[in-house]
């Protein structure tokens, strides 16, 4: 029973971060049908960035409010590079075939990940205690103040993503735009700043979700997008791809089902897992779990 | 409706559009007056729809000139063009499907700070339907009801000029019935509408005058009274309705 609510906790921490960056793969696909390799990269390259940012500016010593003030100079940061990025490799790319943008999207990641080899070194670098190591045992399953903090803001953040989508305007327009674009066009929608937005919204969430593996895990390395963001791919694909709480819901699945390969069977299978996971399921409901409606609108 | 004015409000001069290196529109010109009814006839492929997203700058003209109140449209991105006035209704009516139709209805006045009560009301006096499926997904409306709602949301942006590709495409005959009266209804309140139709005899029944194109060229253009007395007409686009 220990291990059981311990390895939940760990779950719905791994699982929050998991979901917070499928987000970002699962915004993109769905306005520009369009799998964004580079954003594991973006990811890590936030971990770096914030890094970056604790060392130069504030140096040393941690108060909520430098944690917060870190937290937002990096999302403003990795944003900036999401639409730079958008704007250099995939708008040219707009009207080519699919595997241009495809290609340019592997390209995308590879400069990236180099570019923070480049600046920062290949070798593991530690992420600073941006927040205090507190522990809290709980009569055998021990929290700490990171994963309470990771878990709420990862829900804040998406409870407040899921009502700008589902009850703004502007989020009714990103999910016109992503059912048709010519007929959103037609409504008056720019779909370009539409795009621009997904981009800002998804690497801003990426770069919480980067920093959030950098508390965690402490150890961050220059490679290690491809890692993170192969998880939450899969939880995007799990939870429907383009299917925004699909996305929250394939993220915490896979956080949690992570989790208790880790505590029942062993960590070094958890990658084997994932995949036999994602099969299964994509044998049984082909669109992922909450996907019925991407396949609905052909 | 006997006060039509003269003023021109869409006129297109010398139109040509291709696809990669394929002429669709071979240079057409046309212009709709403020307050009439307008329709473009023509069979399957003749251009009718490349015409109607032309004006709209989904498709770029690859030459002439599309003025609408003496402003050239040729030059802007298609989400500038509800704003000035021109609503289209594509064909196929392309509602978002998985929204409901109020979400459909607030889209369409995606341009205008705030949804316009009165507007709003007019749209679902004109389609009842709407109104009673308001809360339904848009894709779970029979195609009738599909097609009074692209027109619906066509609307809200409170167009002075009406695009409709096919209204009656796909459609039981007594709702294409009932649309073209609401239509008649939408025109006769002050909208100007151009009209694309396949199905001539409806269309010709509504509108003041018509164009006839084939294959990307204007073959014939009058009343609704000269098109339907030409011989050549009766034969192309009404012989198989006459029974
Ligand atoms: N996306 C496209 N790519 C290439 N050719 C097209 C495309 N859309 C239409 N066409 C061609 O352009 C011509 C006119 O088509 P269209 O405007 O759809 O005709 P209509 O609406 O009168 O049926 C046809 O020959 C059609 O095959
Ligand atoms: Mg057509």
């Amino acid at each position: 029973m220990d291990i059981f609510l311990q390895q939940l906790a760990n779950g719905l921490t791994i699982g929050s971060m998991f979901a917070l960056i499928a987000l970002g793969y699962t915004m993109v696909y769905g306005v520009m049908k369009l799998i964004n390799f580079a954003h594991g990269d973006l990811v890590a390259a936030s971990a770096f960035v914030g890094l970056f940012i604790f060392t130069n500016l504030f140096g040393s010593g941690t108060s909520i409010f430098i944690a917060i003030a870190v937290f937002l100079l990096t999302a403003v940061v990795i944003a900036i590079c999401g639409v730079f990025l958008e704007r250099v490799a995939y708008r040219p790319l707009r009207t080519a075939p699919r595997l241009s943008a495809v290609v340019s999207a592997l390209g995308a990641s590879m400069v990236i990940q180099n570019g923070i080899m480049l600046l920062w070194g290949p070798q593991l670098k530690i992420f600073p205690d941006l927040i205090p190591q507190v522990y809290w045992d709980l009569g055998g399953v021990v929290i700490s103040l990171i994963q309470v903090l990771i878990m709420a803001f990862s829900l804040i953040l998406m409870i407040a993503l899921y009502i700008f989508i589902e009850k703004t305007k502007m989020g009714t327009a990103i999910r016109a735009s992503s059912i048709d674009q010519d007929a959103a066009r037609l409504m008056g929608i720019n779909v370009n700043n539409i795009i621009v937005t997904i981009f800002v919204i998804g690497t801003s969430l990426g770069a919480v979700g980067g920093l959030f593996i950098g508390l965690y895990y402490k150890g961050i390395t220059f490679n290690m997008g491809w890692q993170y963001g192969l998880n939450a791919f899969i939880a995007a694909i799990i939870g429907g791809i383009g299917n925004i709480p699909g996305a929250m819901l394939g993220g915490m699945l896979l956080g949690l089902f992570n989790a208790f390969i880790a505590g029942y069977v062993s960590s070094t299978w958890a990658d084997a897992f994932t995949f036999t996971l994602l099969i299964v399921i994509l044998i049984f409901r082909p669109t992922g779990i909450l996907g019925e409606r991407v396949a609905e609108k052909v | 409706m006997t006060t039509t004015s003269n003023d021109i409000l869409l006129k297109v001069t010398d139109l040509e559009v291709s696809y990669g290196n394929i002429a669709a529109i071979k240079g057409i010109s046309l212009e709709v007056r403020q307050g009439e009814i307008v329709t473009i006839l023509g069979s399957n492929g003749a251009g009718k729809t490349t015409t109607m997203r032309t004006i709209s700058q989904l498709l770029k003209a690859k030459s002439g000139s599309i003025t609408f109140n003496g402003v050239e449209l040729t030059n802007l991105p298609a989400h500038k063009i509800v704003s000035l006035g021109i609503s289209h209704s594509p064909e196929g009516r392309r509602v978002f499907g998985i929204l409901t139709v109020e979400e459909n209805l607030m889209l369409g006045a995606y341009t205008r700070k705030k949804v316009d009560p009165e507007i709003l009301s007019w749209v679902y006096n004109l389609f009842p339907r709407l109104e009673e499926r308001k809360a339904q997904l848009a894709g779970t409306l029979s195609g009738g009801e599909q097609q009074m709602l692209a027109i619906g949301r066509a609307l809200m942006s409170k167009p002075s000029m009406l695009l409709l590709d096919e209204p009656s495409l796909g459609i039981a005959p007594i709702l294409v019935k009932a649309i073209f009266a609401q239509i008649r209804k939408i025109a006769a309140s002050g909208v100007t509408v151009l009209l694309v139709e396949q199905n001539a005899k409806v269309a010709l029944k509504l509108a003041n005058r018509g164009y006839v194109l084939e294959v990307g060229k204007i073959v014939f253009s009058g009343t609704s009274a000269e098109l339907l007395g030409s011989p050549k007409i009766q034969e192309a686009y009404l012989g198989k309705k006459r029974h």
